[in-house]
């Protein structure tokens, strides 16, 4: 039975109890409880399941470390699977239930894996389920998924909403223990901003349960009074229930603060993601204790010994009557004496080293407790729940020499500091071997900007194990952390504590230390992914030697716990088996976080409308109201069409297709970028941009312009305006703006920075409109202002002004064949001046069109297209646009590369357009099919589809395409891929569908 | 060595798993063999597997500097798909995804390679188009895919927002014999079967320098000696330029920190691989119940196994906007690796300037699908001087712009 | 995550605020270079696991290109220096000595 005592209980409230259910019945417990103290208040022992062979599983431990105590927790869109029982705060109306198991957690068929385990030994899998080659996929992988995993998968969209934090500081302090107050109190002495998080609710760490004293205060008054002090310093910052979970390069480092964890529905967010920047960081991040590894020592009710006291002394939670504390150390003699004080029995201490332990033993043998010296466990017995211990000798092979009732097992393996934040980033380990331990190398630190160590480890986390060494070491750490980040250490003494000395620990690895196969594979190393003893060693047998491999071939240490209580004894298992030193077999590597963070907190606000915010013209809102079908392009949204009615968005197009061919649309174009380029130098700058000239440009005129990376590839288009004699204007595609004009600000800034050129992008100064189609004039003179005749703005001249009374620069462009005129106003008068055409433009058949009517206009006249006709490999010689291509120029970029043998060859696959022979449109994509196939057996391709279309226009399909040696084969009749079917024929045509003397626009 | 099989497992489990032997050797280095691989990764084992069972090359070193298999192999995403839309890339892929079929049964070590499809987001029209392109592609190269639509994406996926409000689905390229595999049982597997043909793998064991004469490679100097050799091949990743360096070339490659991490495991949700390129995120789920999720590169040279955090937010962002229950699930780990990209993102299996000397990198963010492909063709080019899976894949094409350009149809993610 | 100080707005910016731009002080080779230069110009990478020096923008700071130089198997940042040199800066040299003594990167040492 464990239950709820009458006395101790430091951190909860027995004023305020609390109501919560797990799978399905309800139950009590505190304020202040963790979940795992309130289940083992209402005799709640098991808590799940175990990965691969479904043993029951109770809790182990009481913090971030434990394996079993996982739980669902919530419901709905509140549902989290995997929250740990020892970390998660109970509070009133909390939704529990255990984990993988069917159909109940008392009763699981799962476990039938259990008594197969002898067949399922580490990495069984890689040696069967084989034949028949189709069996994995459809029968033995789905049932081991199946009894895989471990919560169940949340199904609702997420309640909650996350953030981020930005912090700024010298000297970040992680652990809120003796030592980390300590530290940070030492740290800000030296007038440097520090802040200290504590990933648990309450201060203090272990020195209250343990008892120890400081300054001659009581731990916990003296935890007290040192956080009044820290919160009264300006230069601190303190945050419990926030993590430190990882050490990044060069300062940066992350904690995770669960705000609302405890509080749901509080309107609070959730978590809060703190992104911290400082110069040095003290990880005083405790020590966690080993279990031990004997038969049966993953039954409910075997704990670890300092958590027994932790349920004890913090929750006045007693796990159980009788507890056999089992240990290699005097520490766990504590336990022994809080279970004591708390008036529970122990029937028996099996303690294996031969001499015992100090003054902690004595103190125990005093109260008359029986210390079996030189003994280890042969076995623990139970089934849901432990019954007794079988001793034995520990330097035998596990003959039992006697059994003992107990519902309690109090383990104690050693301790292993938490190095996981000191490694993160590259900080070294060294062993330590009076301790048995890893501990951090104060020689190798993980290296910051300025190639100095920028960790420093404090108190526990060091290795130092008694209280009094670890408030100097964890002083000595805050003020060499608050020098090297420029503060000034004064003289202050370090308060001096007090504990029980301590004799040395004994490691102990396995025990017995002679344990047969039998209780070897009974001994487990990793309790949720059922990791025992003999599966390391069978690692080892088959050549798994390093860590990794033995790691990766067992899955020690791989479970959602990483490891923390598994790693070190499966390690020295491994290095026994190898018969080599546990230094040189090392450990695995630790990677962040350090306990599992939410994703939602890596998202942080950035969801939803936020996840990547939509740039909008100032026309977007209109659009959206009339109709706009939405497409995305570059960060931006443009209507795909305009519907109207029950249409369907093919019937809206072709409609703006002939609208605009026939009477006037209005194309939104203010996402065309917009880069002023001026200076001097600014033609010159501009030749090397541009595959033609545009120095030679006369002002007031527009010409096209293509740019090719370096590499000699079509990389972006448009039109560019000479405003006046050192200032041109260079239109780019929408997806291209911001790219390009980091392209010539690169150019400028580190290969010709001699050169006399400035570049801006104005493209969201500017809102632009394209007046398109036979009646564009006739709107244009009726709203007045500038002239805008043949005579005044001919094809391709530009000219500012004002049209309505706004001030407007037009140029004469066009994209689609027709008349057109594209106009540019200041962005706060787009709307203004589009719904002034909008309503003039009425009497002459104007509509909006989308993008893609844009497209099928370009298209019928044979217009490129970026990243349709291009891809990134394509050149402008395959587009037969050699005519941008200035013959005169010694050099622009792409030139030297359009050198290059591959490049430089007229047996390319060339721009043509094509027709079906029976009018249908070619699918997308399609590819022309040659002869044969290669020596890969693929069948040979000629050619493919680059921008396919049905033409409103000409009332039927119509395409562009990239055919080998095309432009000499017009005529030809080529076949096309088509998904499903047999391929299609089209003959190659010129590109150009619609007016192909160009008399449409040019009037 | 032992069969691998449900009886040699009974059989074993009634003697308490005793008779297990090595999975791979760990021999004395001889001082001379007919062909040395640096590098025992995927990459590196598959070649030495290939030059065994098709050429009959079994004196034959594998030298690693670490532990086998302890790279990219097992560090990657395990995504297996070949829908590429180059010739070249496709027929290489391919032959690797074919080969991953049967694999297990090739290496008598279950690799539990899973055809359980990959599935390509197309969230705009442009992205639409290059899929459809792809798809067309792959229909004369052998490669079986399909475009499929939103509604088909959401009965293979259930789990995928299909009406995002930014990017909304618009359909899909799908390989449904696409999948994933164990990747450290791919590296296990082959080194077990190099192994059997008498190789030797000499793990730990690092080469400190070439030695050449007259323009060929004589051998290796190592931790372990010189070791004297008539062939070499180079198949480290992203220490490829450190290797190509010490034989005195220099290659068109970059070596860059990749990230990937895991949530903690759940019961399976997710039976297909998804890549949204669009919005930078993808995803699957392990057999183990993990959700394994791709990361971005960084943008700067770094040999570090590890990356810059933010692209890790960057990523959770699009698999959340993507897959909304991702939200309420933990991040357990995330972890890095150094990827060599290419001037064209695409691999180099090739000559070198060293006439006996055959180099094999490059593949960037997207080698572990590739292995068998990678091995067999590459053992063909090192045994015969020439194969028709690499020969497009050849170190001249940078200097004649002859480039493999996957980007159109990949997006950033392979 | 580097931390980097960008020589125009002299003061440390989070690689968030920056983009990175690849090896430095490459030599732009144009029509008349030979197809062996021009490769190595446009893909010709040193590559090092060591001392390197690249190119940097403060892209959401300045928007100005600087150098660094960085040890890319440590990550320790030896210094900045603005772009406009065709090479690094002594005072540059000098530091990376101090910590890399007998480096070398290209034609620099």
């Amino acid at each position: 039975m464990s239950t709820r005592l009458a006395s101790h209980g430091r951190l909860i409230n027995r004023a305020r109890a609390l109501s919560f259910t797990f799978n399905g019945k309800v139950m009590s417990g505190f304020e202040g409880d963790s979940l795992a103290a309130s289940l083992l208040a209402n005799d709640q022992m098991l808590m799940g399941r175990s990965f691969k062979y479904h043993r029951p599983r109770g809790v182990l431990a009481s913090g971030g470390e434990e394996p079993n105590a996982l739980i669902n927790l919530g419901v709905e869109s509140g549902f989290e699977p995997n929250a740990r029982a020892t970390t998660t705060e109970t509070f009133s109306g909390l939704t529990a239930a255990s984990q993988n198991h069917f159909p109940s957690l008392e009763f699981d068929v799962g476990a039938i894996n259990s008594k197969l385990s002898r067949f399922l030994p580490a990495g069984f899998y890689y040696k069967m389920f084989i034949h028949p080659r189709s069996f994995w996929k459809h029968i033995y992988e789905p049932i081991i998924r199946h009894s895989a995993g471990l919560g169940k998968a949340p199904k609702a969209r997420d309640q909650d909403s996350y953030e981020h934090y930005y912090h700024h500081c010298e000297v970040m302090v992680v652990g809120g223990g003796i030592a980390g107050l300590q530290a940070a109190q030492s740290a800000a002495a030296t007038g440097v901003r520090v802040l200290l998080v504590e990933q648990t609710a309450h201060w203090g760490g272990r020195a209250p349960v343990d008892g120890v004293t400081i300054d001659g205060l009581a731990a916990e008054d003296w935890v007290a009074q040192t956080l009044a002090e820290l919160a009264a310093c300006d230069n601190v910052v303190i945050r419990n229930r926030t993590q430190g979970s990882g050490v990044y390069d060069h300062g940066y480092a992350l904690a995770y603060e669960r705000i609302a964890d405890h509080t749901p529905g509080d309107g609070r967010p959730r978590h809060r993601l703190w992104r911290v920047r400082c110069k040095q960081i003290v990880t005083a991040t405790g020590a966690i204790e080993r279990p031990l590894s004997f038969a049966g020592n993953d039954i409910p009710g075997v704990m670890l010994a300092s958590a027994v006291r932790d349920y004890v002394v913090n929750f006045a939670v007693s796990p159980g009557d009788r507890t056999v504390v089992v240990t290699n150390n005097d520490d766990a003699y504590r336990t022994a004496l809080c279970l004591l004080e708390a008036g529970l029995e122990v029937p028996l201490i099996v303690d294996a080293r031969p001499e015992g332990g100090g003054a902690l033993m004595e103190a125990v043998q005093a109260s008359g407790i029986r210390v079996a010296l030189g003994r280890g466990i042969a076995k623990v017995k139970g089934g849901k729940r432990v019954t007794g211990v079988q001793i034995c000798a520990q330097a035998g092979e596990g003959s039992v020499l006697e059994e003992v009732a107990c519902d309690v097992v109090a383990m104690s393996g050693g301790w292993s500091p938490v190095v996981h934040l000191w490694s993160h980033c590259g900080g070294k380990l060294i062993w330590d071997a009076d301790q048995a331990m890893f501990r951090p190398d104060p020689d190798q630190p993980p290296l910051g900007a300025d190639g100095a160590g920028f960790v420093k480890v404090a108190g526990l986390a060091n290795g130092h194990l008694r209280s009094a060494p670890v408030l100097e070491d964890a002083a000595e750490q805050g003020r060499a952390v608050g020098r090297a980040a420029g503060g000034k250490v004064q003289k202050a003494a370090v308060p001096a504590a007090m504990d029980a000395e301590e004799v040395a620990l004994s490691p102990v690895w396995l025990m017995p230390q002679g344990a047969s196969y039998a209780l070897r594979s009974k001994a487990w190393l990793d309790f949720q992914n059922d990791v025992k003893v003999s599966d390391v060693q069978l690692a080892a047998q088959e050549g798994f030697e390093s860590v990794e491999h033995a790691k990766r071939y067992t899955t020690l240490g791989m479970a959602t716990d990483q490891g923390k209580l598994s790693n070190i004894n499966g390690l020295a298992i491994l290095s026994k088996s190898l018969n080599a030193p546990i230094p040189d077999v090392g450990t695995t590597t630790f990677r962040p976080p350090y306990t599992p963070i939410s994703m939602a907190s890596l998202a942080g606000e950035a969801r939803g409308e936020l996840f990547q915010p939509v740039r909008k013209t100032p026309m977007h809102a209109w659009h959206d109201s009339h109709g706009a079908d939405w497409e995305p392009v570059g960060g931006w949204r443009r209507p795909y069409a305009y519907l109207r009615g029950s249409e369907t968005v093919a019937q809206a197009v072709e409609r703006e297709v002939i609208n605009t061919r026939e009477k006037l649309g209005f194309l939104d174009a203010s996402t065309l970028g917009k880069i002023i380029v001026k200076g001097p130098d600014a033609g010159k700058f501009l030749d090397m941009m541009y595959t033609n000239m545009m120095s030679n440009l006369q002002p007031g005129r527009c010409r096209y312009g293509l740019m090719c990376s370096e590499n000699g590839f079509l990389s972006d288009d448009g039109v560019v305006a000479r405003i006046d004699e050192q200032t041109w204007l260079c239109h780019t595609t929408s997806g291209g703006a911001d790219r390009i004009h980091a392209h010539m600000e690169e150019w400028l800034q580190t290969e010709w920075w001699d050169w006399k050129v400035w570049v801006v992008n104005v493209t969201e100064q500017l809102a632009q409109v394209a007046v398109v189609g036979p009646n564009a004039r006739k709107l244009l003179e009726k709203l007045g202002g500038m002239d805008v005749s043949a005579e005044r703005l001919p094809f391709m001249a530009w000219a500012d002004g004002t049209i309505a009374g706004i001030d407007c620069r037009a140029y004469r462009i066009s994209f689609s064949g027709e008349l057109s005129y594209e106009i540019a106003v200041p962005a706060n008068q787009g709307l203004v001046f589009w719904e002034m055409l909008m309503e003039a433009g009425a009497e002459f058949g104007a509509m909006p069109y989308g993008t893609e009517c844009l497209h099928i206009l370009r298209a019928e006249k044979g217009f490129i297209m970026i990243g349709d006709e291009t891809d990134g490999t394509v050149i402008p010689q395959d587009l037969g646009l050699s005519w941008a291509i200035s013959k005169k120029k010694d050099d622009f970029l792409g030139k030297r590369a359009q050198q290059r043998s591959f490049m430089d060859n007229p047996d390319r696959w060339q721009l043509v357009g094509l027709e079906t022979l029976d009018g249908s449109v070619l699918e997308d994509g399609a590819y022309a099919i040659a002869e044969g196939s290669n020596a890969n057996g693929q069948g040979n391709t000629q050619g493919r589809v680059t921008s396919t279309y049905y033409s409103p226009t000409l009332g039927k399909g119509i395409a562009m395409g990239l055919v080998h040696n095309g432009p000499e084969r017009m005529g030809e009749v080529i076949y096309f891929t088509k998904i499903g079917t047999n391929p299609v024929q089209a003959k190659i045509v010129s590109p150009v569908f619609y007016d192909p003397e160009g008399e449409k626009a040019n009037v | 060595m032992k069969r691998n099989s449900v009886f040699a497992v009974a059989r074993e489990a009634m003697r308490q798993h005793s008779g297990w032997g090595r999975t791979w050797g760990n021999p004395e280095a001889k001082k001379a063999y007919d062909v040395v691989i640096i590098g025992a990764g995927g990459h590196g084992l598959a070649t030495a597997y290939y030059l065994g069972k098709n050429f009959g090359i079994t004196n034959v070193a594998v030298i690693e500097k670490g532990w086998l298999g302890g790279g990219n192999t097992g560090r990657n995403t395990t995504i297996i798909r070949s829908n590429y839309l180059q010739d070249p890339s496709a027929a290489l892929y391919e032959k690797a995804r074919s080969l991953y079929e049967t694999m297990s049964q090739d290496l008598n070590y279950n690799v539990m390679f899973s055809p359980r499809g990959v599935m390509m987001l197309a969230q705009t029209h442009h992205e639409v188009r290059g899929y459809q392109r792809t798809a067309h592609a792959n229909s004369l190269q052998g490669v079986k895919t399909e475009f499929i639509s939103p509604a088909r994406v959401k009965e293979l996926c259930p789990i995928i927002n299909i009406d995002g409000p930014r990017y909304s689905v618009l359909g899909a390229l799908w390989q449904a014999r696409g999948g994933s595999a164990r990747h450290d049982a791919v590296a296990w597997g082959y080194a077990r079967a190099c192994t059997d043909m008498g190789m030797h793998i000499l793990q730990k064991t690092e080469v400190t320098g070439i030695t050449q004469s007259g323009g060929n490679v004589t051998g290796v100097d190592t931790s372990r000696g010189h070791i004297a050799c008539k062939k070499l091949g180079m198949v480290v990743a992203g220490h490829a330029s450190v290797v190509a360096n010490m034989a005195g070339f220099q290659l068109p490659i970059e070596s860059v920190p990749l990230q990937a991490l895991v949530s903690e495991p759940i019961k399976p949700c997710m039976d297909v691989v998804v890549m949204a390129n669009t919005v930078h995120g993808y995803m699957s789920q392990s057999d183990k119940g993990e959700m394994v999720i791709g990361g971005g590169t960084d943008a700067y040279n770094a040999y570090t196994q590890r990356g810059s955090f933010h692209h890790l937010e960057e990523t959770v962002r699009a698999l959340i906007e993507t897959f909304p229950m991702v939200s309420r699930l933990k991040m357990l780990r995330h972890w890095g690796g150094i990827v060599d990209v290419t001037g064209d993102r695409s691999p180099i299996l090739s000559k070198t300037p060293l006439g006996n000397t055959f180099i094999n990198c490059g593949w960037g963010t997207g080698g572990f699908k590739a292995i068998p492909g990678s091995g067999w063709g590459f053992a063909e080019l090192m045994a015969k001087g020439e194969s028709p899976l690499t020969d497009q894949f050849g170190l001249d094409r940078f200097r004649a712009g002859r480039f493999i350009d996957e980007s159109v149809a990949a997006g950033v993610a392979h | 995550m580097l931390i980097l100080n960008c020589p125009y707005c002299g003061c440390y910016k989070d690689e968030t605020e920056l983009s990175a731009g690849g090896e430095a002080h490459l030599k732009r080779f144009g029509p008349g270079a030979s197809d062996a230069e021009f490769e190595g110009y446009l893909f010709g990478r040193v590559n090092p696991k060591g001392v390197h020096f690249e190119r940097w923008r403060c892209a959401s700071g300045c928007g100005k290109w600087f150098h660094a130089a960085r040890c890319t198997a440590t990550l320790e940042v030896f210094g900045t220096y603005k772009a406009q040199t065709l090479k690094p800066p002594q005072a540059i040299k000098d530091a990376i000595s101090a910590k890399r003594p007998g480096w070398t990167w290209r034609d620099f040492s």
